[in-house]
C-alpha cells in the first residue's frame, strides 16, 4: 500500500507519481516503508516504487519511458541523475523492428 | 448494444447524433454574409463552417465534402463570393448525392451583401423545415466515432484527464465502437511501443512512418517538442512526455492508420496523420485545436474528448465537445466550461478506473441528446487551413 500523495498509474510500474507537492524531510509510504523525501518535488516528479536495478526499464503507464543509469533504491527521486532514455531515431527502430519480427 | 433510438438516419445508411444545417462559406469574402445569416438560427441547430483560401487545395475540398455530408448534418448552405476558385457545383453535387438538402448563394449574383443575407435566412428557414422530420434509427455501438484531442496541457494531462480517456477508449473499443487518437508531433518517442501494438507489422511500420514524418516536419519549422520545464515538471525523457499524450490512446491494439476524412471502416482504435505529406509547404501541421478536431470531425466523430490542464474553452461546429479537465484548481475555477474532472483522481476523489468510466457514459448521453458545456455555450469554433496528403494506402486500414 502506497501513500495517498503518490500516484501509480499501472500496478507493473517501478515508478509512482507525485500528485501534489513534497516539501524536504515529507514523509511518504512506500511499500510499507516509510521514506524521507530529500528535496522539494513538484507535482508530476517520479519516486521509484521498489528498488531498480542498473539497466532495468523504468515503467510508468505500464510503457517504458527509459532505463536506471544506476541502481535506484525505492523512495529514491528517479530523474535525470539516475535514469536515461532510450528513445532511438525511427529509421533505426523500424530496421530492428523488422528483423526482431518472425514472418 | 444500442447506444439510442432515436439517431439520424441519413440517405447513406450513416447515423448522426444531431441534426445540423450547416452555412458553408467557401471563401473568407463570403464570412461575414454567412456568419449574418446563420446569427439569428444558432440556437436552432445551424452551424457556420467554411475555408477561407481563395486558391484551390484537394484537402480542403475533400475536408469540406466530408464535413457537409457528417452523419450529425441535415442539410447544407453554400455562401460563395462568386470569383474564389473553389468548385462549389462540385461540393453541391456531392452534398446532393448524399440526399441532403442543398442550396447555394452567390453573393454576387445575389445582389450583394444585404440580399444575400435576406436570401440565405429564408432559405435557412426552408431548409430547417426540410430537414426536422429526418428519419430516426438506433445507433449501434460498432457506428459510434469518437475521437481524442488535448489542449492547454499542463502537468496533471498526463497523469489523469489523459490515461483517463485511454481507460473510455478501451471500453469503447471493446464495445465494438470507433476510437481515433491523433497528434503524431506528440508521440516522438512512442514509435517502438505504438508500431507493437499495430494488428499487422505493415501497419505497425506505417505508424512509426507518420510519426517521423511528424519529426522531421518540426525539424524544419525549428520546433522541438522537449524543453527544460518539461524536466523541472518532473518528466525526464522524450518518451515520458509523449507517453503522456499517448495514454489517451489506451490499451487496445491498433487497427489502422487515418489521414483527414477517411471514416473508420469497422469498429477499433485508429491513429489519424495529421501531418502533410511531402516537403514543408503551408506552415504548421495544425495552427490550434481547432484545426484538428475539424479533422476528427471530419474522420467521422459523432462526439470530441477533449483533454485540458490549463483550461481550454473551445467546442467545434458539427459535433459536440466533451472537456475532461485535468487539474482539478482548473475545475474548480472553470467549472462552467468542464463536463469531467479528472482532476479528482489528485485529490483522492476518484481514480483512472472511475473517471474512465464518467468520461464513457457522458460519451453515451451526450450521443443521446444530452448537450456538452462548451455546446450548451454554443462555441462552434471552426479553422481550416491548406495542406496536401497522398492517399493511404491498402496496409492502413483493416479489412472488412
Amino acid at each position: 500500500m502506497s501513500d495517498s500523495k503518490l500516484l501509480r498509474l499501472d500496478p507493473l510500474d517501478n515508478v509512482l507519481v507525485t500528485i501534489q507537492t513534497l516539501e524536504a524531510g515529507d514523509r511518504v509510504i512506500i511499500e510499507g516503508r516509510q521514506i524521507t523525501v530529500p528535496q522539494r518535488l513538484t507535482l508530476g516528479h517520479k519516486l521509484a516504487a521498489r528498488d531498480i536495478r542498473t539497466g532495468e526499464k523504468i515503467l510508468k503507464y505500464h510503457m517504458p519511458i527509459g532505463s536506471a543509469t544506476r541502481d535506484i533504491t525505492a523512495g529514491e527521486h528517479v530523474h535525470v541523475h539516475n535514469m536515461k532514455s532510450d528513445y532511438i531515431d525511427t529509421v533505426e527502430m523500424l530496421a530492428r523492428h523488422s528483423l526482431g519480427r518472425s514472418p | 448494444m444500442i447506444i439510442t433510438e432515436h439517431a439520424y438516419l441519413r440517405s447513406d445508411g450513416r447515423k448522426g447524433i444531431r441534426n445540423h444545417l450547416v452555412v458553408a462559406y467557401l471563401v473568407e469574402c463570403a464570412h461575414h454574409v454567412a456568419r449574418e445569416i446563420v446569427y439569428p438560427y444558432r440556437e436552432s441547430g445551424v452551424e457556420l463552417i467554411g475555408f477561407g483560401g481563395c486558391y484551390p487545395n484537394a484537402y480542403a475540398a475533400k475536408m469540406m465534402q466530408q464535413l457537409c455530408t457528417h452523419p450529425n448534418v441535415g442539410g447544407v448552405l453554400l455562401l460563395s463570393l462568386g470569383c474564389e476558385s473553389f468548385k462549389r457545383t462540385e461540393l453541391a453535387d456531392a452534398v446532393a448525392a448524399s440526399g441532403r438538402p442543398v442550396e447555394t448563394l452567390v453573393i454576387q449574383q445575389s445582389g450583394g451583401t444585404r440580399k444575400t443575407i435576406e436570401q440565405g435566412r429564408a432559405l435557412v428557414q426552408q431548409l430547417l423545415a426540410r430537414i426536422a422530420d429526418v428519419p430516426r434509427a438506433p445507433l449501434e455501438m460498432r457506428e459510434f466515432i469518437v475521437g481524442t484531442i488535448c489542449g492547454g496541457s499542463d502537468a496533471t494531462s498526463g497523469i489523469t484527464a489523459n490515461p483517463g480517456v485511454g481507460r473510455a477508449f478501451d471500453r469503447l473499443v471493446r464495445e465494438g465502437a470507433s476510437a481515433i487518437f491523433e497528434e503524431t508531433s506528440e508521440l516522438i518517442g512512442c514509435e517502438a511501443i505504438m508500431a507493437e501494438r499495430a494488428v499487422t507489422p505493415e501497419l505497425g511500420a506505417l505508424l512509426g512512418t507518420a510519426v517521423a514524418k511528424a519529426a522531421a516536419y518540426h525539424r524544419v519549422l525549428g520546433h522541438g517538442s522537449f524543453a527544460t520545464g518539461n524536466a523541472e515538471g518532473g518528466l525526464t525523457t522524450q518518451e515520458e512526455k509523449s507517453m503522456g499524450a499517448y495514454a489517451k490512446s489506451g490499451a487496445s491494439r491498433i487497427s489502422g492508420l487515418l489521414k483527414p476524412g477517411d471514416v473508420p471502416p469497422a469498429g477499433g482504435l485508429y491513429l489519424l496523420d495529421v501531418v502533410p505529406d511531402g516537403e514543408v509547404r503551408f506552415g504548421f501541421p495544425n495552427i490550434n485545436d481547432n484545426a484538428e478536431i475539424a479533422e476528427l470531425i471530419a474522420c467521422g466523430s459523432h462526439v470530441i474528448l477533449f483533454t485540458t490542464g490549463r483550461g481550454s474553452v473551445v467546442g467545434s461546429a458539427i459535433s459536440p465537445v466533451i472537456k475532461v479537465c485535468a487539474n482539478p484548481e482548473t475545475y474548480r475555477r472553470m467549472s462552467d466550461d468542464m463536463d469531467v474532472d479528472a482532476g479528482k483522481i489528485l485529490e483522492g476523489r476518484g481514480t483512472l478506473d472511475s473517471v474512465g468510466g464518467e468520461i464513457f457514459d457522458l460519451s453515451l448521453a451526450v450521443a443521446r441528446g444530452e448537450k456538452s458545456k462548451s455546446e450548451a455555450l454554443m462555441h462552434q469554433e471552426f479553422v481550416l487551413t491548406y495542406k496536401t496528403f497522398e492517399p493511404i494506402g491498402p496496409s492502413c486500414l483493416p479489412r472488412v
